[in-house]
């Protein structure tokens, strides 16, 4: 049979190998017209405002750009004005390092071990105790409420507490003071930040097949210990390389929160992020090119360490 | 002897006393730094004035009064746009956004579940991809396109970008895989049933779970959005951004911003409380396999 033939007599069925891989491909999505018409309106909207504004900073990020005019090329001046002349950018990817190393894993590790310890109750007490650990994470500006625990004088729970206790006599400035601020900030990041990932481990650990429990403690498994060591974490290792994603790219995500309860710019710039970077320039001083280049860092980091972090689990039980 | 134990309960298998103990005192330390901090945010909004200012200060509220959130709605009268445009807005952004989300992210969902189609797997990667960054990379870059548009300013602005999440076409979709069997699917073709057919009287029923997760996850994050970007007239300003101008106006407000607070998570989280057993049932299937 010759490849026109085979595309004309449409009845009859038609093998892959009859035609080249182009026309094969073009015959398929003749066939699926229906499939794309499901995708196109969240495709479109999705490449739109997820896909675009990422091609459109790299492009921009090599411009100088502030919306009057039109964009100047300049090749790399921005980036080696921020790797090379901004001091406020360096100490923002520092401070952006140390928060996001600790938040990320550590927000990882209690979704992990809290869904774990919470999947030992019994059905009841396990769905409120979800409740209660999820809960601060959508309720909006609940974290605010930190402040007042933070407050600086003796009318703050923590000042008072610790004036009333006698361990300080003068309150502390802890919202002000640079030495305080991010660990507090760092406190509060994690209180928000058991959401879906824990939601994806406290399913996930109810899933697991409970012949497998039987099985292994059959074949020697002694104590809860080893059996999440040798049947639970290799059973639910979907769950965690989603939920290692969810957790890092929520902990590079807490501008927002920084910004809530300290203000912004922070004292000292000490809880400067590179969020707070690219707001300040994109948003406020309107420097697209300079605020795309900043835009374009945030994202390579991003989708480094997931990728590193998520290379890193492949391997966990191989 | 003891395999018949093992078969009766799970639960006998394998726990020590000492183990249940430690980690019931380890859940106990940590629902309290969970817990408390939203506790004395009701206790705050419940406080009368001479309370919330008495030294040393108090976890607990002697006598309770609803004042604070009278307060509220007095101050919210006297804001320069009628209070109720602002609800009317965070209503209006947060219902048309989750339904357009749940449906567009269906249609899709099923398209790359139960569809062969040359681009599926591209499409999902990209999808996946996605996931490993937020909007923080977006949101200014995102003004431009919105100003090509002339959507400034205007509820598209909010709403449209909403129709489209990745995480919830994921959801959707790893649901429908493990959820939905072929089979059910074959034989409805069999019957001469046509695809738009079959997503609405076969696959949408069976994935109820799933859309309610979706109407959950994206619901809160609607509700919770307060300035935009991409909004200046005070008329499209959201509830959560009134309030925050309410709160913003200093310590004397303490009791009413608790009442706001008060106010703004109640909903969210009575959407999750509602929704629960299917956001855990949607969450099973959600583990990203390799």
């Amino acid at each position: 049979m010759s490849k026109t033939t085979a595309v004309k007599a449409s009845k009859k069925p038609v093998n892959r190998s009859d035609m080249s891989k182009f026309r094969w491909t073009l015959k398929e999505m003749k066939d699926n017209k229906i499939a794309y018409l499901l995708l196109a309106p969240f495709f479109i909207i999705f490449f739109i405002f997820t896909v675009l504004p990422v091609i459109l900073s790299v492009f921009f990020s090599f411009t100088l750009f502030n919306l009057l005019e039109a964009p100047k090329f300049v090749f790399l001046d921005n980036y080696i004005r921020l790797l090379l002349d901004d001091d406020i950018f360096l100490l923002a990817i520092k401070n952006t390092f140390v928060f996001a190393a600790i938040t990320g894993p550590v927000s990882f590790m209690m979704s992990m071990i809290l869904a774990w310890f919470i999947n030992e109750l019994s059905p009841k007490v396990r769905a409120v105790m979800t409740l209660i650990f999820y809960a601060p994470s959508i309720a909006g500006n609940a974290y605010l409420i930190w402040q007042y625990m933070f407050t600086a004088d003796q009318h703050g729970i923590i000042n008072g507490l610790l004036m009333e206790m006698g361990v300080i006599t003068t309150p502390i400035a802890f919202l002000t003071d640079p030495s305080y601020i991010m660990p507090i900030v760092i406190i509060v990041a994690l209180w928000t930040s058991l959401g879906t990932s824990f939601l994806q481990f406290i399913a996930g650990y109810q899933v697991v097949d409970r012949s497998m429990y039987e099985a292994a403690a059959v074949d020697g498994v002694k104590n809860r210990w080893q059996e999440l060591w040798f049947v639970t974490l290799p059973a639910i290792k979907p769950q965690m390389m989603l939920g290692a994603i969810l957790s890092i790219t929520q902990s590079f995500g807490f501008g927002a929160v920084i910004t809530g309860m300290v203000g912004f710019p922070s004292p000292d710039y000490c809880a400067h992020t590179i969020m707070h970077h690219l707001e300040d320039y994109g948003n406020t001083r309107f420097e697209m090119g300079y605020a795309s280049a900043i835009a374009v860092l945030l994202f390579a980091l991003m989708i480094g360490a997931n990728l590193l972090v998520n290379k890193l689990l492949r391997k966990v039980g191989q | 002897m003891s395999k018949l134990r093992i078969k009766k309960s799970n639960h006998s298998l394998n726990r020590s006393f000492g183990g249940d103990l430690g980690i019931n005192i380890v859940l106990l330390i940590f629902g309290a730094f969970m817990f408390l901090p939203m506790v004395y945010v009701v206790v705050q909004s419940l406080k009368p004035l001479d309370e919330l200012w008495v030294y040393p200060p108090r976890f607990y509220v002697v006598n309770p009064t609803f004042k604070n959130f009278g307060d509220l709605f007095r101050l919210m009268g006297s804001s320069w746009v009628p209070f109720s445009r602002y609800i009317f807005n965070t209503v209006f952004v947060s219902v048309v956004g989750t339904f357009g989300n749940v449906m567009l992210s269906s249609f899709a969902a099923y398209a790359l579940s139960k569809l062969k189609f040359p681009g599926r797997v591209f499409l999902f990667k990209v999808v996946e991809y996605s996931l490993m960054f937020n909007a923080t990379v977006t949101t200014i870059t995102n003004f431009l396109t919105m100003s090509a548009f002339h959507w400034v300013d205007t509820y598209l602005a909010l709403i449209v970008p909403a129709f489209a999440t990745s995480l919830g076409l994921y959801l959707m979709k790893q649901f429908m895989d493990s959820s939905v069997p072929d089979s059910v699917l074959e034989s409805a073709r069999l019957d001469g049933a046509g695809e738009w057919r079959i997503l609405w009287k076969i696959v949408m029923p069976m994935v109820k779970p799933a859309w309610l997760t979706l109407i959950m996850f994206c619901f809160k994050d609607l509700w919770n959005m307060g300035s935009s970007l991409y909004i200046h007239s005070e008329q499209l300003k959201t509830f959560n951004y009134a309030i925050q101008q309410i709160v913003s106006e200093g310590i004397s407000r303490a009791g009413a911003a608790a009442a706001s607070t008060v106010v703004m998570m109640m909903v969210p989280i009575l959407v999750f409380v509602v929704s629960q057993s299917n956001v855990i049932e949607t969450m099973s299937t959600s583990g990203m396999k390799d």
